[in-house]
Formats: C-alpha cells, sequence, structure tokens
C-alpha cells in the first residue's frame, strides 16, 4: 500500500511534536458552496485533516447539534453523491490534507459498497468513519476499500476492553477514533485522565495514531486532551459555526466563522503559535 | 438449497437470517449486545427463569390465551374456518406484554436498574411501564411528539404506572424518531440502563430474543388447533409493524410448510402515494436501527417516514426475519390500506362483538380473501393481537364522529 495522505499528515504532526487537529463539518450545511468555502478555511486555519459528514435522515448516534446539521443539508437536498463531488472539488487544489467522510451505513450501502469506494477514491477521499458498522460488519467495506486503499477508520469508546480493542483494530487502518464519553456527540466532555489508560492501550494494541473526540469544543480542553492522544476531533462546536451563520442568513460567513474557531484551537494546540 | 429442517436454526452466529439482521450498532454499544447474547443463552438455559415466565403468564398476563372460532366472521365469508389468537385478552390489552416480561427479567438478571423503551402506539410503552411497576424499576419511554399528541390516554397510563415520558421531537416525532432517541439515551446510560425494544427488530440478539418470547402465541395456538380441530391449519395471518406478533405466531409453524404463513403489511393511503409503512412491498434492503432488513428509503439511502393510520404499524422498517422469510418465499405478505383496516375494524365489531386494535383490523382486511383462497374445508388462525379501546378516538375521528 503506498504512503497514505493519512499516514503522512500524521507522522509530519509527530515530528512537530504535538496532536492533530482534526475538524468535522457536515457537508451540505447550510449549502454546498459555504461548505467548499468551508473546507478551505479549515485547512488555511490549521485543521489537519477534515471529517466531512455525510448527512442521514436518522443519526442515532449524533446528538441535536449534528442531528440538526443533517436535516438543514437534507433540507437543502445534498446527497452522497454531493459530498463526493465537495471532496472532489477540494481536491483539485489540495493533494495533502486528508478527508475522512464521516456518517452512517445506510446511503453507501444503497449506492453499493463496490460503486461508492471507487466513487469516494475518485474523489479523494482518504478513508470513511461509518458509525454503524463495527468491525463485525465491516467486511463488506473492507473488500470493497481494499482495491482502493482507502482507510477503514474505527471507533474505539471507554467501553472497549483489550479483547475487544484487538478485534477493533484488526483491520483498521489510518487512524482510530476515541470516542471520549459513552454517549453522543456534542455531549459533556471527559476527563483525559480518565481516559489516559484507555487510550494507551488503544495505541498499543493498534499500533495506530488514536484521535479522541466527543465534547471537545474549546482550545483549552483540545490541549488538555492532546497531552494523552495523537489527535483531538472536534465537531459539534464547528457544526455549531455553520448554525449561527445559517440563522442570520449570512452562508458565506460559515467559512469565516468556521476559520475562526480553527485557528483558535490550532493556535492552542501549537502552543500558541498561529497556523501558517 | 436445502431449507427443509433449517427454518428455525436462523439467527446463525452472527445475527443473520440469511443476509438480514446482523448487528449495526455504534462501537459503543458493542459490548452490551455481547453480554445480552450471553446472558439470553444462560436464561434459556436456565429453568428457573422458564419457571418464572410461566408464572407470570399464567397468572399476571392471563395466558394461555383463548383460540376463538369466529362463527359469525366464517359465516359472512362463507369459506375456510376462521380462529382468533385472544392475545387482546392479555393484560395490557395487546401482546406486547408478552415480550416486556421477558426482557425485563433478562434486565434484572444483568444487574440493570433502569428500562427504557420506544413505543408508537403506546402499547408497548404501557407493557413496559406495566412490568416495571410490578418490579419496582425505573422506566423511561421516549415517544414521538406526534404519537404524544394522537395517544393521550395511552401517554396518562404510562404516568400512573410510574414511567417517564420523553416526548421526541428530533426528525418527524413518530417511531423511528423515538427508537433513534432510545439508542442515544442507551449509548449514554449503558452502565445501569436496559433497551427493552418493542418489536423483532434492532441488532442481534433481540429479533430472535423478541421472537422467541413471542412464540408463546404460536406455541399456544399450535396445541389449540390440534386439540381443536385434530390437524394444522392451512394459514396463519398476522398483522405487521415491526413483525412480533407475527413473528411470534409464525415461527412455531414455520417447520410446518404446508402451513401458509401471511404477514399483513399497511399500505396506508395506498402504496401508491408513498404514504405507507409497507416495507417488504414498497421498500428496499438497507440498514437501520441496528438491523439490515426492508426498509422505506430513497434512492440515495434516506429513510422515508412512514404512514399508517394504526400508530403501532407506522414503522419504515421491519423485523430481519421476516425480510428473510419473504426473500426465500417461505412467507408472503400482502397490504390493507388504511379504509380498508376501517371496514375491517366495523365488520369485527359487529360480527364478533369483538372490538380489535387497528392494527390487527389490518390482517382482518385480507382474512375474507384468504378464507376463499383456502376454500371450504380451508382452516385458518388470525393473532387478534391487540384490543381496539385505545382506538376509539381515532376511529371517530377518522369516521367523522364527534364524541
Ligand atoms: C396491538 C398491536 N398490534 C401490532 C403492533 C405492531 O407491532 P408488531 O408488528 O411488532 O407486532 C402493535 C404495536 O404497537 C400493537 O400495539
Amino acid at each position: 500500500m503506498p504512503t497514505s495522505r493519512i499516514d503522512t499528515r500524521f507522522a509530519k504532526v509527530k515530528a512537530e511534536g504535538r496532536a492533530a487537529l482534526v475538524a468535522y463539518m457536515m457537508a451540505g450545511d447550510p449549502d454546498l458552496e459555504s461548505s467548499y468555502q468551508a473546507l478551505c478555511a479549515l485547512r488555511d486555519n490549521g485543521a489537519d485533516a477534515i471529517e466531512l459528514g455525510a448527512p442521514f435522515t436518522d443519526p442515532m448516534a449524533d446528538g441535536p447539534a449534528i442531528q440538526k446539521a443533517a436535516l438543514r443539508a437534507l433540507a437543502n437536498k445534498t446527497s452522497l453523491s454531493d459530498v463526493l463531488a465537495l471532496a472532489k472539488r477540494f481536491r483539485e487544489d489540495d493533494q495533502e490534507t486528508p478527508l475522512i467522510m464521516m456518517g452512517y451505513a445506510n446511503p453507501v450501502h444503497k449506492m453499493g459498497y463496490e460503486a461508492f469506494a471507487a466513487a469516494a477514491a475518485d474523489a479523494g477521499i482518504d478513508g470513511t468513519i461509518l458509525v454503524d458498522l463495527p468491525p463485525e460488519e465491516d467486511q463488506p467495506i473492507r473488500d470493497a476499500y481494499a482495491a482502493h486503499d482507502l482507510s477503514v477508520i474505527r471507533l474505539a469508546t471507554p467501553t472497549t476492553d483489550e479483547a475487544r480493542m484487538a478485534k477493533v483494530a484488526d483491520g483498521a487502518s489510518g487512524f482510530l477514533y476515541y470516542v471520549a464519553v459513552a454517549g453522543v456527540t456534542g455531549a459533556g466532555s471527559a476527563d483525559p485522565e480518565e481516559i489516559r489508560s484507555g487510550v494507551e492501550m488503544a495505541q498499543r494494541v493498534s499500533g495506530l495514531p488514536v484521535c479522541v473526540g466527543f465534547g471537545i469544543k474549546t482550545g483549552e480542553q483540545a490541549v488538555a486532551m492532546a497531552k494523552i492522544a495523537d489527535g483531538v476531533v472536534v465537531g459539534s462546536a464547528f457544526v455549531e459555526q455553520a448554525r449561527l451563520a445559517s440563522v442570520a442568513k449570512t452562508p458565506q460567513v460559515t467559512a469565516e466563522k468556521m476559520g475562526q474557531l480553527a485557528l483558535e484551537l490550532s493556535t492552542a494546540l501549537s502552543g500558541g503559535v498561529p497556523a501558517k | 438449497m436445502e431449507l427443509r429442517n433449517t427454518w428455525d436454526q436462523w439467527p446463525d452466529e452472527n445475527g443473520r437470517f440469511g443476509e438480514f439482521g446482523g448487528r449495526y450498532v455504534a462501537e459503543t454499544l458493542m459490548p452490551l449486545i455481547l453480554d445480552l447474547e450471553t446472558e439470553y443463552r444462560a436464561a434459556k438455559q436456565d429453568p428457573a427463569f422458564a419457571a418464572q415466565m410461566d408464572d407470570l403468564w399464567a397468572h399476571y398476563v392471563g395466558r394461555p390465551s383463548p383460540l376463538y372460532f369466529a362463527e359469525r366472521l366464517t359465516e359472512h365469508f362463507g369459506a375456510a374456518k376462521i380462529y382468533l389468537k385472544r392475545d387482546e385478552l392479555n393484560h395490557t390489552g395487546a401482546h406486547k406484554i408478552n415480550n416486556c416480561l421477558g426482557q425485563v427479567l433478562l434486565a434484572m438478571r444483568m444487574g440493570k436498574t433502569r428500562i427504557i423503551a420506544e413505543t408508537g402506539a403506546g402499547q408497548h410503552g404501557v407493557a413496559t411501564a406495566t412490568v416495571c411497576a410490578r418490579f419496582g424499576l425505573k422506566c423511561v419511554v421516549f415517544m414521538g411528539e406526534t404519537d404524544v399528541e394522537r395517544q393521550k390516554p395511552n401517554v396518562f397510563r404510562m404516568k400512573l404506572l410510574g414511567a417517564e415520558i420523553v416526548p421526541v421531537s428530533s426528525g418527524t416525532g413518530t417511531l423511528k424518531d423515538a427508537m433513534n432517541e432510545a439508542l442515544r439515551d442507551w449509548v449514554t446510560n449503558v452502565h445501569d440502563t436496559f433497551y427493552c425494544i418493542g418489536t423483532a427488530a434492532g441488532p442481534h440478539p433481540y429479533p430472535e430474543l423478541v421472537r422467541d418470547f413471542q412464540s408463546v402465541i404460536g406455541k399456544e395456538a399450535r396445541a389449540q388447533i390440534l386439540e381443536r380441530e385434530g390437524r394444522l391449519p392451512d394459514a396463519v395471518m398476522a398483522c405487521i409493524g415491526g413483525g412480533s406478533n407475527a413473528i411470534g405466531l409464525f415461527h412455531p409453524f414455520i417447520e410446518d410448510e404446508d402451513v401458509r404463513l401471511i404477514g399483513v403489511e399497511a399500505s396506508g393511503h395506498g402504496i401508491e402515494t408513498g404514504q405507507h409503512a409497507a416495507a417488504l412491498n414498497g421498500g428496499a434492503p438497507g440498514i437501520l436501527h441496528g438491523n439490515k432488513t426492508y426498509l422505506l428509503q430513497t434512492d440515495d439511502g434516506q429513510i422515508i417516514d412512514a404512514h399508517s393510520i394504526s400508530a403501532g404499524l407506522d414503522y419504515p422498517g421491519i423485523g430481519p426475519e421476516h425480510s428473510f422469510l419473504r426473500d426465500t418465499g417461505r412467507a408472503e405478505y400482502l397490504t390493507c390500506t388504511d379504509e380498508e383496516a376501517l371496514e375491517a375494524f366495523q365488520l369485527c365489531t359487529r360480527l364478533e362483538g369483538i372490538i380489535p386494535a387497528l392494527e390487527p383490523s389490518h390482517a382482518l382486511a385480507r382474512v375474507g380473501e384468504v378464507a376463499e383462497d383456502l376454500g371450504k374445508d380451508g382452516m385458518m388462525i388470525l393473532n387478534m393481537c391487540g384490543r381496539g379501546d385505545k382506538d376509539v378516538f381515532s376511529v371517530a375521528e377518522a369516521l367523522g364522529v364527534e364524541i
């Protein structure tokens, strides 16, 4: 397997002696043009990798902020193909920033795992996190992704014991997404000390970078979490910026607001030095 | 494919019925559903568990429910003999309690102290709240906002029983959203909470264990008909929401391949209108709520809201075993519109003095045609899975009567 964008990026971040900032945004919220601007703004303000949310009507693992973002994107008729087209547009002039599509299994299943894998690779997607495809059920995507060097990014949680972690690690690539709190996205935050041993175990068993997410909203929280992880994922806080912009009926401001937050977070993670 | 003798061996060790079923849940829930499976296997082997269930079924629920020869319905159609399995006589008025008792006893074995449930019509919510009251457990019921509005009597019943009702406004505020919200609560409270799912759907092992608990219906019916008629029926029929009452009736007959298994889905305003709840007749395979099964969905894989006059059938999916039985041809699935169900509701009430719930009214609506198909010498059992007291307000409204 050629070295993936994800591997290259995590190696670079590690060499810089810091944790990666992984930013999540919902594609199509409030519209695709704003999302494109937002992708660029996130990258320009220090996001090391971007999780591109694919909207689904029934996001079981998400709290209200991301649920509503998905409904806004769907109200705007954002399809899975639109999400891929958005990625492809971003790839036209960015060959380095890893793009991970995050969503639920059904839209991908409906498109067909093979067809999706080919289209995602063509769009420059580097991997996916499909929340409701645990290791027991993701063999079909592993098979489909193999030919396209797409990463299967798995979730680990505080309920994952060491035996289970071996199962989670087997077949995973890119990085592991460590869900810090048992709960939905946007809920309360975890105490880094409480999950430190779980994250270490995940790193040891998987040999992959481990990014911690769920409940991280501020630079301060990100810095605290960065001490125990290879990366921090911030989601609902970015989605909230998109919502504020769309409530104010200024979608063009979405990118600006999301960029500001990315800058705050990436600066904090770099020990106070602004990105680029 | 050698299918004979294999029908009752599903699901396989991966929780699959053919390609359907499985465990499509977020990682947070995986350890829990694996535990649940282990605990369920242990309970199944434990005579004390069975004895406790039997005792509660007999003295709390009122089992066995009668198998009743519906003489006047039979006369009305003038064809095959029609029997009704009277599960509407159960405590709380529907088959739902069969399953709730089983799950709540399992929850207690697992040391869980808080029970959550989703409900549409409110029947499963009432049954869960009832069993929780009986055992002194905390009960939280998630119910779509729209359903809270159209099922007020059941909402009050649940409150009387000590349950907390959480109205769900996310999505479209119906059963599927209540289920999403219950799953969200569950991932948040895995340590002390048990999710009591109301139908034979969800991640493995739920479809299997709900089926097993509901199979008391079919086991009784099978013994009762053999005693009454000295032979097996030609067909057994039931309505399909998520499919629990149907699979409970079907399963004990599943190896008897001469017995036709007939499910009836709600086609609402008609399949062609797009406003229906017939996942098998108007949907496609997909992944939702922990299992792979037929679903109402768009070409882009987004879930479409179901519509049915019956809140208990108003669900865009169906239990995975039904998807399997349909694709293999072992069972047949018919449909019934809102209007046809209303007519059947009135017919049964007038002819038999039994006010059926709107859910089994859907199966009743197809009974005449099936009886005719079976002919004069034929015989069939229909699952009267719920009583209609809860529905009199919505029926009055649909008929334009003010009460
Ligand atoms: C009386 C009655 N019948 C049927 C159903 C549908 O569920 P299932 O298909 O799981 O039996 C319900 C659900 O609320 C119900 O209340």
